[in-house]
C-alpha cells in the first residue's frame, strides 16, 4: 500500500490532505472531528482582530443540474476572539500531536502587530504559519489580505517581518487576482518564506437574481464582490501552481488550493509539483467524510502506477508543460468514429460544423418526411447507419472537439497518422527561416 | 393512478431536461408524426424558459397536451431516443412535454393571433384531433375555420374515447378552448345530413375538411348479441369518462386484441370489477396492442385468454356467459366489444368523386386532398384508426394543402 505521509516545508502530517483556512476550520471542535474523519492537517480559519460578518455570505454557480460547481463567499476572517482560537489550537495539538495545525494569520500591516501575532500563535503550539495575503473581499478594503498580496513589495516586507519572529515554517498564501502570480511568489521567496499556498479565491460576482435584479449574495438589497472557489476554479489553480513550480526564482514547496474535490485533482496537483493539498469547498458541500476516498483513491492510484510515496511522482508532469513555441507542428492526429459505438446523436457533427473545421459529415435530414405511428407493437433501437457521421480525415485538423463532446466513451478516437514529417516546433521553424 | 402517470415536479423536470443530450437533427423529432422539435423544447425547460418550451411544442402540434398524455411514446419519440444505445432509460419526453403544456395552460397561455386575414372559409366536419389541428392551422394562417360535430362536446375521441387515466375530458376541453380562443368557430350538436345538408355546407364554404373518424363498434354477428350487459368499448369508455353510472358487475369479459380492448379492460378494473378477462381470437403474438399497453394491463390484474373466438352469448335478457370454440363457457356479468370500428360509408359515398378503399377515404398524403378537390380528409377516416398524433399531423398537412389549393 502506498505511503501517503507528508513532510511539507518541515511540517509533518499523516497524509497530504489539509483543510484550507475557512469555515470548515473555524474552531477546534470542527478540526478534531475532521482529523477523526481522516484529514491530515488543517489551516485554521484566519486569526486576527475579530470582525463582524454579514448575512448572507455565499452564492454559487450551479451547472446542468449540479449544485455548487463554483462557490463565492464574502465572509471575512475569524469572528472569534484571538485568545479563543489560540486556546483551541493548544487543545487540538495536545490531542492530535501528529496532525498538522497551521495558524492562518492576518493583522494590520505593522511590524509589531505581526511580531506579536506570530509569537502568540507559535506559543499556542501551531506547527506552522500561513500568512493570508490573498483574501480578496472586505479585508482588502482595510489594507490587509489581497491588498498586501497584490503588491510584491508589501508581500516581501511583511514576510520579512514575520520571519524575524517566527520559529516555525512560514507559508505565504498567494492571491490569483494579479496578472502574474510568479511576481508575488518571488517576493515571498525573497522575504524568506518557507513555502507557498496557492491559490486564494478569485474575485467574482456569481450572478444576479432575475426576479429582484439584485446580485448574489444579497445583503439587504446590495451585494459585494466575493472570492470564487470550488470545482470551477481548478484549471486556473492548476495553471498557477504549475507556473510557480516551474519558476527557477521561487523554488519553494507549494501547498495547492483550488477546486480539489477528490483524489484525482490531488494527483494532478502533485504531478504539477504540489507538496500538499488544501480543500475547502468540497468539505463545505459534502462534509469531512469525503477525505476517506481522497486518501483511498490516491493510494489506489499510486499502487496501480507503482509509486510507493508522494515524492515518487511529485512534479512528474512539470517537464511536459512547455511554451507553445516548442510544441511539434508536425504531430498529426485525426478523429475516427467507431460506428459500432456511435449512438447517432450527431453532437460531433454540429460541434465540428459550427465550432471547428467542418470536416464531419452526415447524411441529409429526414425531418420533413411524413411519419406515422408504427404498427409494430415494439420498436428496434438500432442506430440507423444514416445517422452515423463520417470524418473527412484529409480536412480534420485533430482539434479534439468532437472527441470532447461525444457522450459515448471510446466512440471517437484521436488517432495519430503518419505524415512522413519529422518533429519541428515553431521555434525551430522560425529560427530556420531568415527574418 | 400510480406514479407512472403522475406529472413531474419542477425540479424533476429540470433534472430530466438536463439529461437530454441535445442531439442534432434529433431522432426523437424525426420519429414524431408532428415533428415536434423535442430537444429544443426540452432545453428550454432546462434553461427555465418553460413558456417558450410550450410554444415550441404548440408550434408543431396544437394538441401538445393531449399528445403528451396519450402518445405511445415507447414506439415514437422515446423509442427513438439515443439513450437506449447508451443503455440508459430514454429521456421522459412525454412527461417533459406534459410539464411544459400544463405550465402553459395553468398560466393562461394563448395561441398567437393570425397576422393576416385570408378571404376563405373552411368547414371541418368532426371535432376530433384531426379537425382541431386542421382548423387551428387554418386560423393561424388567417382563414376562417368552422367545426361541426354531432356530439355536445368538441374534442372527439380525446373527449369521449381516450382512457380516463390518460386524459380526462376536462383536459381535452382545455385544448378545445385554446383553439376556440384563437378564433376557430364550433357548431356542436349538429349532424351533417340531418341538421345541415352537405350541399349547403359545400355552397357556403371554400373547402371542406373531413375529420369524421370512424363509426360505431362493429358487431360480431353472433347469437345473443342483443342481450343486456353487452356494450361497445367506445360507449363504455365514454360513459365512464363522463361519469355516467356504469354498472358492470364483478366479472367482465372484453373481446378484442387492440389498444381499445386494453383501455376498456383497465377501466373495468378501475370500476372495481374483480375478474376482467380479455378474449382474443388469435395468439398473444398477433395482438395489435402495444407491448407497453399489454404490460400495463397485466399489472392492473387483467387476465388474457388467447385463441378464443366467441361463437354465442348466453343468458335470459342479460348476458350470463360467453361461449367460445374449444373452451368451456365463460361466466360473466358484462361483455365489452372492442373489435374495431365500422366505416362511415353512407356519408362518404354521398360525396361526388370521393374515392374509398375499404371504407377509408383515399387522399394525397402530402395535402390530404381527396378525389373531390374541394374535400380534404385526415385522421381515423383516412388511416383506419391510429393515434391522436397521427390525426394532428394529417390535419395540419391538410390545412396547408387546403390553403395551397385555394391560393
Amino acid at each position: 500500500m502506498a505511503d501517503l505521509t507528508t513532510s511539507f516545508a518541515g511540517i509533518h502530517s499523516p497524509n497530504p490532505f489539509w483543510l484550507a483556512s475557512g469555515p470548515p476550520t473555524n474552531c477546534g471542535e470542527q478540526i478534531m472531528r475532521a482529523f477523526d474523519a481522516g484529514w491530515g492537517g488543517a489551516v485554521w480559519k484566519t486569526i486576527g482582530e475579530p470582525i463582524v460578518n454579514v448575512s448572507s455570505r455565499y452564492s454559487s454557480v450551479d451547472w446542468n443540474g449540479n449544485r455548487m460547481m463554483g462557490l463565492n463567499n464574502i465572509e471575512l476572517i475569524s469572528d472569534r476572539p484571538i485568545e479563543t482560537n489560540l486556546r483551541e489550537i493548544y487543545e487540538v495539538k495536545k490531542r492530535y500531536p501528529n496532525h498538522a495545525v497551521i495558524a492562518s494569520l492576518m493583522v494590520e500591516s505593522t511590524r509589531e502587530a505581526w511580531h506579536s501575532m506570530v509569537k502568540r500563535a507559535e506559543d499556542a503550539g501551531a506547527d506552522g504559519l500561513e500568512l493570508n495575503f490573498g483574501c480578496p473581499h472586505g479585508m482588502s478594503e482595510r489594507g490587509m489580505g489581497s491588498a498586501v498580496g497584490q503588491v510584491p513589495e508589501y508581500t516581501r516586507m511583511i514576510t520579512e517581518w514575520v520571519k524575524e519572529a517566527a520559529r516555525t515554517p512560514v507559508l505565504v498564501k498567494l492571491t490569483p487576482n494579479i496578472s502574474d502570480i510568479r511576481v508575488t511568489a518571488r517576493a515571498a521567496t525573497q522575504g524568506g518564506a518557507d513555502g507557498l499556498s496557492a491559490i486564494n479565491t478569485i474575485n467574482s460576482i456569481t450572478g444576479v437574481d432575475l426576479d429582484t435584479l439584485i446580485p448574489r449574495p444579497n445583503v439587504n438589497g446590495h451585494s459585494a464582490h466575493g472570492g470564487y472557489c470550488g470545482p470551477a476554479v481548478k484549471p486556473i489553480a492548476l495553471h498557477m501552481v504549475q507556473q510557480i513550480a516551474s519558476d527557477p526564482q521561487s523554488q519553494l514547496p507549494i501547498s495547492a488550493i483550488g477546486g480539489i474535490s477528490g483524489w484525482r485533482e490531488a494527483a494532478e496537483f502533485i504531478l504539477m509539483g504540489a507538496g500538499c493539498l488544501q480543500a475547502c469547498t468540497a468539505p463545505m458541500h459534502y462534509g469531512y467524510r469525503i477525505v476517506e476516498d481522497m486518501v483511498d483513491g490516491l493510494a489506489s492510484w499510486m499502487d496501480s502506477k507503482g509509486f510507493p510515496t508522494l515524492d515518487d511522482f511529485r512534479g512528474r508532469s512539470l517537464p511536459r508543460v512547455t511554451d507553445w513555441q516548442h510544441l511539434d507542428l508536425n504531430y498529426k492526429i485525426v478523429a475516427r468514429i467507431n460506428p459500432a459505438k456511435c449512438i447517432g446523436c450527431q453532437l460531433c457533427y454540429t460541434a465540428c460544423w459550427d465550432g471547428a473545421h467542418q470536416c464531419i459529415h452526415v447524411s441529409g435530414s429526414d425531418r420533413s418526411a411524413i411519419v406515422s405511428t408504427p404498427t409494430a407493437t415494439a420498436v428496434s433501437h438500432a442506430v440507423p447507419p444514416s445517422r452515423i457521421p463520417r470524418v473527412d480525415e484529409g480536412e480534420c485538423v485533430g482539434c479534439n472537439l468532437c472527441w470532447l463532446v461525444c457522450p459515448v466513451e471510446n466512440c471517437i478516437d484521436m488517432v495519430r497518422v503518419d505524415n512522413g514529417l519529422n518533429s519541428e516546433s515553431w521555434a525551430e521553424r522560425s529560427s530556420r527561416i531568415p527574418a | 393512478m400510480t406514479s407512472q402517470y403522475a406529472p413531474l415536479s419542477p425540479q424533476a423536470a429540470l433534472a430530466e431536461a438536463d439529461r437530454c443530450l441535445f442531439c442534432f437533427d434529433a431522432p426523437c423529432a424525426s420519429a414524431c408524426p408532428t415533428h415536434i422539435d423535442v430537444p429544443r423544447f426540452i432545453k428550454k425547460i432546462a434553461s427555465g424558459n418553460v413558456m417558450g418550451s410550450a410554444k415550441a411544442i404548440l408550434d408543431a402540434n396544437v394538441l401538445g397536451l393531449s399528445c403528451s398524455r396519450v402518445c405511445p411514446v415507447d414506439v415514437l419519440c422515446e423509442g427513438a431516443c439515443v439513450m437506449h444505445n447508451l443503455h440508459q432509460r430514454p429521456i421522459a419526453i412525454g412527461k417533459l412535454q406534459r410539464h411544459a403544456m400544463e405550465f402553459f395552460y395553468d398560466v393562461g397561455g394563448a395561441l398567437p393571433q393570425a397576422a393576416v386575414a385570408l378571404p376563405w372559409k373552411v368547414a371541418c366536419i368532426g371535432a376530433g384531433p384531426a379537425s382541431l389541428a386542421c382548423s387551428a392551422e387554418l386560423r393561424a394562417q388567417g382563414a376562417r375555420a368552422i367545426i361541426f360535430d354531432q356530439r355536445p362536446l368538441a374534442g372527439g375521441l380525446n373527449t369521449y374515447g381516450v382512457a380516463q387515466y390518460k386524459l380526462a375530458p376536462e383536459e381535452s376541453g382545455r385544448e378545445v378552448e385554446l383553439i376556440r380562443a384563437a378564433g376557430v368557430e364550433f357548431l356542436t350538436g349538429i349532424e351533417i345530413g340531418k341538421d345541415i345538408l352537405l350541399d349547403d355546407l359545400l355552397r357556403d364554404h371554400d373547402a371542406i375538411f373531413l375529420g369524421i373518424g370512424l363509426g360505431g363498434t362493429q358487431p360480431l354477428g353472433i347469437p345473443g348479441e342483443h342481450l343486456g350487459g353487452i356494450q361497445t368499448a367506445l360507449q363504455f369508455i365514454a360513459d365512464y369518462k363522463n361519469r355516467r353510472p356504469v354498472n358492470i358487475g364483478d366479472r367482465v369479459v372484453v373481446i378484442g386484441g387492440g389498444n381499445t380492448a386494453i383501455d376498456a379492460a383497465i377501466a373495468a378494473r378501475h370500476l372495481d370489477a374483480r375478474d376482467v378477462t380479455i378474449l382474443y381470437r388469435r395468439s398473444e403474438r398477433d395482438m395489435s396492442a402495444f407491448a407497453f399497453e399489454y404490460e400495463h394491463a397485466k399489472r392492473e390484474g387483467v387476465k388474457f385468454m388467447w385463441n378464443a373466438r366467441p361463437v354465442a352469448f348466453h343468458g335470459h335478457n342479460h348476458v350470463g356467459a360467453v361461449e367460445c370454440e374449444y373452451v368451456p363457457l365463460i361466466a360473466c356479468d358484462t361483455v365489452i366489444l372492442a373489435v374495431g370500428q365500422s366505416r362511415l360509408v353512407d356519408l362518404l359515398s354521398s360525396i361526388d368523386g370521393l374515392q374509398l378503399h375499404g371504407g377509408l377515404v383515399k387522399v394525397n398524403p402530402e395535402s390530404g386532398q381527396t378525389g373531390n378537390p374541394k374535400f380534404f380528409a385526415g385522421g381515423d377516416c383516412v388511416n383506419g384508426g391510429r393515434e391522436v398524433v397521427d390525426a394532428v399531423a394529417a390535419g395540419k398537412r391538410a390545412a396547408r394543402g387546403i390553403l395551397q389549393w385555394l391560393t
